[in-house]
């Protein structure tokens, strides 16, 4: 009975295999370690792919195993790439100002450096003072530390909030997009200390490295596919175990774990907060590869985007929302980015770059009314799994279920 | 016989509907108890008070030796605590396997970094098994419970049950939708199990409660109409009056 | 008639102050001969004066002619007269006094005067005096117009001599009221200004208070002691939240009462200037880069007598010690300015109690938006529970609808009686559809429910983008709804918005009436609470929810045509309001219409609440009103208006 963990989910191994596979075919074809064949900026793309995967994995923990459907994730990652987003600007907005301040007659005092690193990165905000948030925007350690800290805190406050007052479902859902909406207008203030709509800028340069961004990029994807890697295997050894059972249970019927004794709120905080730092570090490490990052990448519509990955791909599996969210945000960048070919019907001519969100919302739809595995559930045609033959609800919160049970008491 | 659980003089009210109304009543370890009673009469909110899913408007619920009021803590806690509760339809986790429901039910810390932890020893196993027996699941510990039959899946639920090793079962219509032969088997679980715990059942069938042979206590409206053996009740004027002779 | 009376008044009153007067306009020019042929700004004064003082009625007419440039003087004598263009270069001339032509003379033996626009404003002002009593209502009117927008001392009299005999009541009352706020600002009798201000301290309009604010602006000064002479509003000590010390300082400088301090940027350039072959004076360039070395370094210069010594902190002490600072109001009277300061108070408060009606009004107008926004919501998803992020997508249809309707009538009015069910057809056939096609699959997923019409949501957005463009499309009200009902200076509301909260309440006894009333209400709340149970005594389940989706989704089009009338129509006009929609119906209380009035409500009034307190950000305003609710669903988590049993989402 006792097995390794492995051994009872060799999807895990699958996947870090070809995860592997394929981040070193990409190193081969790459500009800056290979052949050059995929170009920098494709590189890029991958590497944001990769990050993208690893937030739908968060996402696929948080709603597809423990049922809670959060259309707040993205603000996590948003604030994961505030945080390491105000180091890289900080400390290469010193080295800029160091390196003119040295020009002068007498050198720069300490004060006079940071005032100058304030002027240049608030001055677009008119301002030039250093907001109290920025407070340890000078140290990498410090900042890296926030990246989990922040949205994990953000997390743990509105989880410990909407958990303990018992909300659930749908009601959940609308709350985490207020949070993410409150987040991102908040943002959106020029007063708020992160350069309000401008965001913070010029992320793809790391301070203090001369190296060309041809072997930058190929750095990011390699860090980007070990933190999917390690992410898929946190997440892979979480949900199999007792602890997998329990947030299975709270998904499928919160009540009667609750009835068994377990801390249901305790349980999904857990959740949402785990999910909340994996998906910072997700942010932390797409949006250096992004250049940019402003409040609008935070705005409600991405969070339900992620949700839309996860429903591709097929909820209740990592390796759907992997699937999902590579297969969708790649096609959604060849469409958008007018890659695709145009298809003229003689009195109107398709273009991708406008008709690519109806054709997804439609497609959305209809996977969510014929397909509600999504891709994921090809594999089980592949596998010849057996889907349980199950006489009660489907995968989710039941209402219809209440109803009954309200008819016949 | 000491008191394991009192209840005192609790009521509750829902939208203007006194649905509780000075309910009172009581049971000592390794007791059997039958309740019994009209639709509406109550059976269901008594449950939910004692298991902290509603909260009286007053009265007290009192529990085990230390006397603790079950009315400050969460439904975790009380489960905790020892209070198991079977609801009326089966609600096993029905994506899960027979043997991943029993050892989630499985007497264990139920902290979350525990649980995280956790890997199931070799004894843990071996209880899984015995209880399988038991509920007569032995061979379809690796199926998933959704494909379990109706019965069987009172059974588990049942079984998940006595993992947990409640000092209290409360069981809510056991037998509902069973063939004679599947509730001779809960009759006989039920009987068992009170050997070691206290038991409240919760049924309309007469010849279950019959079967169970115990004390009876007859809810109506709210509060206890009567309270003793079976034959006491069913010759009380009251009780024929708004239960039997209806 | 009256012209007459009043020019033989005017002349009567001349004969009895001045003799000199008795014969005409003329002598009078020509006393001032001199400075009226200069023209010039600075020295015309006394003549004008001079003019509009005589009392004589042809002054107003010789005045009037020459702001119109058109008088001329003839060179011979130096005589005024009007001139007119006559034939060729010659001009014909009128005499002011007796207003007979004196005959046609050349161009070149005349002198136009040509006032400049400085001169002509001083002219316009000495014929207000002669305006408010013109016989012309129009002109009376203008006159006051003119003297509220541009008050002067000089104009006090005239005004007052001018009420009696104002035949008109309303006018009469206006310059009555002018008077007091001229009386106010420029009569020389302080006691007469004390009592037009009490007289005026119970009046909120804008003007009062433009009169009154003026004579309590004050002044910092500084000073080794308190001048006697100057009116005094506050003693001020340095250090105090008032000024700080570094103001006191900077006070100090500015009146020149102390030297001003080194910045470090002074520091840092006085350093740079003297470097010599990389020290400063025995410091190394490289050791300069802390303010310590560099206070010594400067330290060492002044004592080289190269630069000011640095102001120490005694030096500023001693400075703040052995100064006065305080605030002088600029009006010398304190008479006045104490009853300006209390009258400004009791206006103040006034005003306070008027904005908060003013906001109340807002909060209503903001919350009657939700609820309307909110209403098609609290059917789909408060009554039947389906969750549908398309609804703002509904309601940009509808506004769409509004636009579409304009292009093919003209005719606003009509247009939108005519989008009103346009849209509410449209939305409603949207919705039956949407109902028929996803939802209905969906009935018992909530979650795959919201996913799926978030799908749909995207797909309506993009649609209408490529349909009609990213710009923003108008929709325009009817000419009647423009404007606001004005109550006073501050407190008013825009007819649109009473338009919006008027068909506001129209839906809510709409939907009153319907869940009520109707057979249809009824059916709608039996397959809601038990559909099975509703389906066993005759009811289609089917067609009465997609009915009420539709019912629904048709009042969700509608609100978008209101709402339409005061937003930018665009793709994106939908997502604006989603959030605060479902927020309106889970703080209300989910599946009665009660709970959404009162969600709205709760909504609509907390954010003109926070935007008051924090005006200039709404941003914010709209973080907080979330962070709010947020907390707030941790206490009543079912909503103000609560129904038992069936609870939010349990």
């Amino acid at each position: 009975m006792e097995r390794s963990f492995v051994a009872k989910n060799p999807s895990v191994l699958v996947f870090l295999a070809i995860l592997s596979l394929f981040t070193l075919g990409v190193t081969v074809l790459s500009e800056g370690f290979g052949i050059g064949v995929i170009s920098t900026s494709f590189v890029k793309t991958l590497g944001k792919t990769l990050c993208l995967c690893l937030i739908a994995v968060a996402m696929d923990l948080v709603w597809g195993f423990t049922g809670i459907l959060s259309l707040g994730h993205f603000a996590f990652f948003g604030l994961g790439g505030y945080m390491i987003g105000m180091w890289l600007m900080y400390e290469r907005t010193r080295l800029i100002v160091v390196e003119s301040l040295s020009q002068a007659e007498i050198p720069p005092t300490p004060s006079e450096v940071v005032d100058a690193i304030g002027t240049q990165i608030f001055g677009v905000v008119g301002s030039s003072d250093f907001p109290l948030i920025w407070a340890f925007s000078h140290s990498l350690t410090l900042q890296l530390i926030l990246v989990v800290l922040v949205p994990g805190l953000l997390a743990l406050i509105f989880g410990w909030l909407a958990f303990r007052s018992r909300v659930t479902g749908v009601y959940l859902s609308i709350l985490t997009q207020a949070m993410t909406l409150a987040l991102a207008l908040y943002l959106f203030q020029n007063d708020s200390g992160l350069r309000g709509n401008n965001g913070l800028s010029g992320l793809q340069n790391l301070p203090g490295v001369t190296a060309s961004q041809d072997v930058v990029s190929i750095w990011f994807l390699w860090a980007s596919a070990l933190a999917l890697g390690l992410g898929y295997m946190l997440a892979a050894w979480v949900v199999s175990g007792k602890f997998g059972s329990v947030i299975r249970g709270i998904r499928d019927n919160e009540a009667r774990v609750r009835f068994l004794g377990y801390s249901v709120e305790v349980y999904k905080l857990a959740v949402f907060t785990l999910t909340a730092c994996i998906a910072a570090i997700a942010g932390a490490l797409y949006y250096p590869q992004a250049g940019i990052i402003n409040p609008e990448e935070m705005a409600p519509i991405a969070s339900i985007y992620l949700a839309v990955w996860v429903a591709i791909g097929g909820r209740g599996r990592l390796y759907g929302a992997v699937i999902g969210a590579a297969f969708v945000s790649l096609l959604s960048t060849w469409f958008t980015g007018g890659q695709a070919p145009d298809i003229p019907l003689g009195f109107y001519t398709i273009k991708w770059v406008d008709w690519w969100q109806v054709l997804l919302g439609v497609s959305f739809v209809l996977v969510t009314l014929f397909a509600p595995k999504g891709i994921g559930g090809l594999f089980d045609l592949w596998t010849n799994r057996r889907a349980p033959q199950r006489h009660g609800a489907p995968l989710g919160p039941d209402d219809s279920a209440l109803r009954e049970k309200e008819a016949t008491e | 016989m000491s008191t394991l659980l009192e209840v005192s003089g609790v009521s509750v009210t829902f939208d203007g509907f006194r649905a509780i109304n000075n309910l009172s009543f009581q049971i000592g370890e390794a007791e059997l108890r039958a309740v019994i009673g009209p639709n509406g009469a109550g059976k269901t909110a008594f449950m939910d008070i004692v298991t902290g899913k509603t909260r009286p408007d007053e009265g007290r619920v009192i529990w085990g030796e230390k006397s603790v009021s079950l009315l400050r803590m969460s439904e975790a806690k009380i489960a905790q605590a020892g209070v198991g509760r079977k609801f009326q339809k089966p609600t096993v986790f029905e994506d899960q396997s027979v043997r991943e429901n029993l050892l989630m039910a499985l007497k264990n810390k139920r902290g979350w970094l525990a649980v995280l932890f956790y890997r199931p020893t070799n004894s843990d196993l071996d209880k899984v098994k015995e209880l399988a027996e038991e509920i007569g699941l032995k061979d379809e510990l690796d199926r998933k419970s959704g494909e379990l039959s109706h019965g069987q899946k009172q059974w588990l639920e049942i079984g998940m049950l006595l993992a947990q090793e409640p000092r209290l079962l409360l069981v809510d219509e056991p037998a509902a939708g069973m063939t004679p032969q599947e509730r001779e088997h809960t009759t006989d679980l039920l009987v068992q199990a009170a050997k070691t715990r206290a038991v409240v059942v919760v049924e309309h069938d007469m010849e279950f409660v019959r079967r169970l042979n115990c004390k009876v206590t007859v809810l109506h409206e709210g509060s206890v109409l009567a309270e003793g053996s079976l034959d006491h009740v069913t010759s009380n004027q009251d009780v024929i009056d708004v239960y039997l002779g209806r | 008639m009256l012209r007459l009376f009043l020019a033989g008044l005017a002349i009567l009153c001349a004969c009895l102050t001045a003799n000199a007067q008795e014969a005409g306009l003329q002598p009078i020019l020509q006393e001032h001969q001199e400075i009226i042929a200069k023209s010039s700004r600075k020295t015309i004064g006394p003549a004008i004066d001079a003019i509009a003082s005589s009392g004589l009625p042809q002054a107003q007419v010789m005045l009037e002619t020459w702001a119109a440039k058109d008088v001329w003087m003839r060179k011979s004598d130096g005589l005024f007269f009007a001139g007119k263009k006559a034939e060729g270069r010659s001009y014909e001339l009128t005499d002011f006094d007796t207003g007979e032509v004196v005959g046609t003379y050349q161009k070149s033996d005349l002198k136009q005067l040509k006032p400049n626009s400085g001169i002509r404003a001083m002219i316009g002002t000495a014929l207000v005096q002669f305006q408010l009593t013109d016989s012309d209502r129009a002109k009376r009117l203008a006159a006051l117009t003119s003297i509220q927008r541009d008050p002067e001392g000089a104009l006090l009299e005239p005004l007052r001599a001018s009420i009696e005999d104002e035949p008109d009541a309303d006018l009469k009352a206006q310059k009555q009221r002018l008077e007091r706020l001229l009386t106010i600002g420029y009569d020389e009798d302080t006691a007469a200004r004390v009592a037009a201000i009490e007289e005026m301290s119970d009046d909120l309009s804008v003007d009062v208070r433009a009169a009154l604010n003026p004579l309590v602006v004050t002044k910092r000064e500084a000073g080794t002691d308190l001048p006697s002479d100057a009116n005094i509003a506050t003693i001020l000590d340095p250090g105090s939240e008032a000024l700080s010390r570094d103001e006191a300082y900077d006070l100090l400088v500015a009146n020149d009462l102390a030297a001003p301090r080194t910045s470090p940027d002074d520091i840092r350039a006085a350093l740079a200037a003297n470097i010599d072959g990389g020290r400063v004076w025995g410091i190394s360039v490289a050791q300069l880069n802390s303010d310590a070395t560099r206070a010594q370094a400067y330290a060492v210069l002044a004592e080289a007598g190269l630069v000011p010594a640095l102001i120490a902190d005694a030096d500023i002490d001693t400075a703040l010690e052995t100064h006065v600072f305080f605030e002088t109001y600029s009006e010398p009277s304190p008479e006045v300015t104490a009853a300006a300061e209390k009258a400004l108070g009791q206006i103040e408060l006034k005003v306070g109690l008027n904005q908060t009606l003013d906001l109340t009004l807002d909060a209503i107008s903001l919350a009657s938006i939700y609820f309307l926004a909110a209403i098609g919501l609290a059917i789909t998803f408060g009554v039947m529970g389906v969750i549908n992020m398309a609804h703002g997508e509904f309601i940009m249809m509808g506004a769409y609808t509004g636009y579409v309707v304009q292009q093919f009538i003209p005719d606003h009015t009509l247009s939108i009686i005519v989008a009103i069910p346009m849209a509410f057809a449209v939305t409603f056939a949207m919705g039956v559809a949407m109902e028929r096609l996803v939802i209905r699959w969906l009935y018992s997923r909530p979650l795959e429910t919201l996913l799926a019409t978030f799908g749909i949501s995207i797909a309506l957005q993009q649609l209408a983008k490529n349909i009609f463009g990213t710009q923003a499309r108008p929709l325009t009200a009817p000419g009647w709804l423009d404007g606001a009902w004005v109550l006073n200076d501050v407190v008013s509301i825009s007819y649109i918005r009473i338009a919006i909260f008027v068909l506001a309440m129209i839906f809510l006894g709409l939907f009153l009436y319907i869940m009520k009333r109707t057979r249809l209400g009824l059916e709608m709340r039996a397959v809601t609470q038990n559909p099975r149970m509703a389906g066993s005594m005759g009811i289609n389940p089917g067609r009465v929810n997609m009915l009420t989706f539709g019912l629904g989704s048709g009042i969700a089009g509608i609100a978008g045509v209101a709402i339409g009338l005061f937003a930018k129509v665009t793709s994106d006009l939908g997502s604006d309001y989603i959030v605060q929609s479902f927020m309106t119906v889970v703080v209300g209380g989910v599946g009665n219409i009660w709970g959404a009035l009162a969600g709205a409500g709760m909504i609509g009034f907390l954010q003109k609440g926070i935007e008051w307190m924090n005006p200039s950000n709404t941003l914010a305003a709209q973080t907080y009103m979330i962070i709010f609710i947020i907390i707030f669903i941790q206490f009543r988590p079912r909503g103000i208006i609560a129904l038992k049993g069936r609870a939010a989402g349990d």
